[in-house]
């Protein structure tokens, strides 16, 4: 296991999800979910839950960025607060 | 309030922190949780079910009845926002879009007003209609028989790679929602209907359950696959795994058919008439 690789994905998981409650663009806000999703999928991997890391490449990245974008498109793209 | 909302955030976030390290090490094999069941599944579960993959053995055999209610939880958020999503009988309310195909005019179609769908030569269009590309939509077809085929390995193969019924569905949920998007929403429910969606997704749940009966019908305790021997003809064990690919099967009908249908409600906000 090398741990610097560890590290950075870390690292982009932590900016990922604290970007994406805190960015007011809700689209941008599906897209970094969708970024935090796979690299949570790289950690599973990494730790191996290969199961896991599946389920949430498929589930996480894939349908749900899908979903909040449909979602977006058919109500505002701007948070209300 | 906002600084005080912050303070209890860290302070909590800052408490789970200090708990967690009190776990035990990752891996550590005198970890209270390696040492209940764990070593049971490890050692035995490839000569009770003969699967390889000790996750689908646990998942669908010896914690069947948990993946069970899970696949119901699935079911019953999909029903759940069947109806939270979906407006019935109310007729659009804004104008219609349609393209005369020999000249390439497009028509509006104000409320109430008549609607060329007998003639051949209109095609409706969609009000936030994007000009479709001619790549896009060649990459999309192609793409798409090819992510089912993988999607039914994915469910098949789960025995003996990652893989599952949850995750098989999904990517065979997300093919069709390809599909929509590729062409437009009219098109997908043509091939793929809400009708059928929902049909299928009571089925799935269906097919567990039955399962579950199946092994309980014929003298075994519910979901105990190994009574399946006797029907099928095969070894109690061959019969485990035979229930497992069945289980699986029914959760990744359940899995598709409930992705689908939720993409559709969002993308027509409900009206199942117009998409993205």
């Amino acid at each position: 296991m090398i741990w610097q690789i560890e590290f950075v994905v870390l690292v982009i998981v932590l900016i990922c999800g604290v970007a994406a409650v805190t960015v007011r663009d809700l689209l941008g806000a599906a897209v970094l979910f969708g970024a935090y999703s796979f690299m949570m999928c790289l950690l599973w991997a990494i730790m191996g839950a290969v199961d896991v890391a599946f389920t949430e490449a498929s589930v996480g990245a894939g349908v749900s960025t899908v979903l909040f974008v449909a979602a977006v498109f058919r109500t505002s793209r701007r948070t209300k607060d | 309030m906002k600084t005080a909302a912050a303070l209890l955030v860290l302070l909590f976030g800052g408490l789970l922190v200090y708990a967690s390290l009190e776990f035990p090490a990752w891996g550590d094999p005198m970890a209270p949780a390696s040492r209940h069941v764990s070593p049971h599944y490890i050692e035995r579960s490839l000569a009770e079910t003969s699967v390889p993959n000790i996750v689908t053995a646990v998942l669908a055999d010896y914690r069947g009845y948990d993946t069970m209610f899970e696949t119901i939880v699935i079911f019953t958020a999909g029903v759940a926002c069947l109806f939270l999503l979906r407006i019935f009988g109310r007729r659009s309310s804004e104008s219609r879009l349609y393209r005369h195909l020999p000249t390439g005019i497009t028509l509006r179609i104000s409320r109430g007003g008549a609607v060329p769908l007998s003639s051949k030569e209109f095609e409706r269009i969609d009000l936030q209609w994007v000009p479709y590309s001619v790549v896009v939509r060649t990459t999309c077809r192609l793409i798409v028989p090819f992510s089912q085929l993988f999607a039914l390995y994915v469910i098949a193969h789960g025995h003996h790679s990652p893989g599952g019924g949850f995750q098989g569905g999904v990517i065979l949920g997300a093919s069709i929602i390809l599909f929509a998007i590729a062409n437009n929403l009219r098109a997908s429910l043509a091939w793929f209907s809400e009708k059928l969606a929902v049909l299928l997704c009571g089925l799935g749940v269906s097919i567990y359950v039955a399962t579950g009966a199946l092994s309980f019908l014929l003298g075994g305790n519910f979901l105990d696959y190994g009574t399946l021997s006797k029907p099928f003809a095969m070894g109690a064990v061959a019969a485990r795994s035979l229930g497992i690919l069945m289980v699986e099967i029914g959760v990744g009908i359940t899995v598709m058919a409930v992705m689908v249908h939720l993409y559709y409600g969002l993308a027509s906000a409900g009206r199942h008439d117009e998409g993205l």
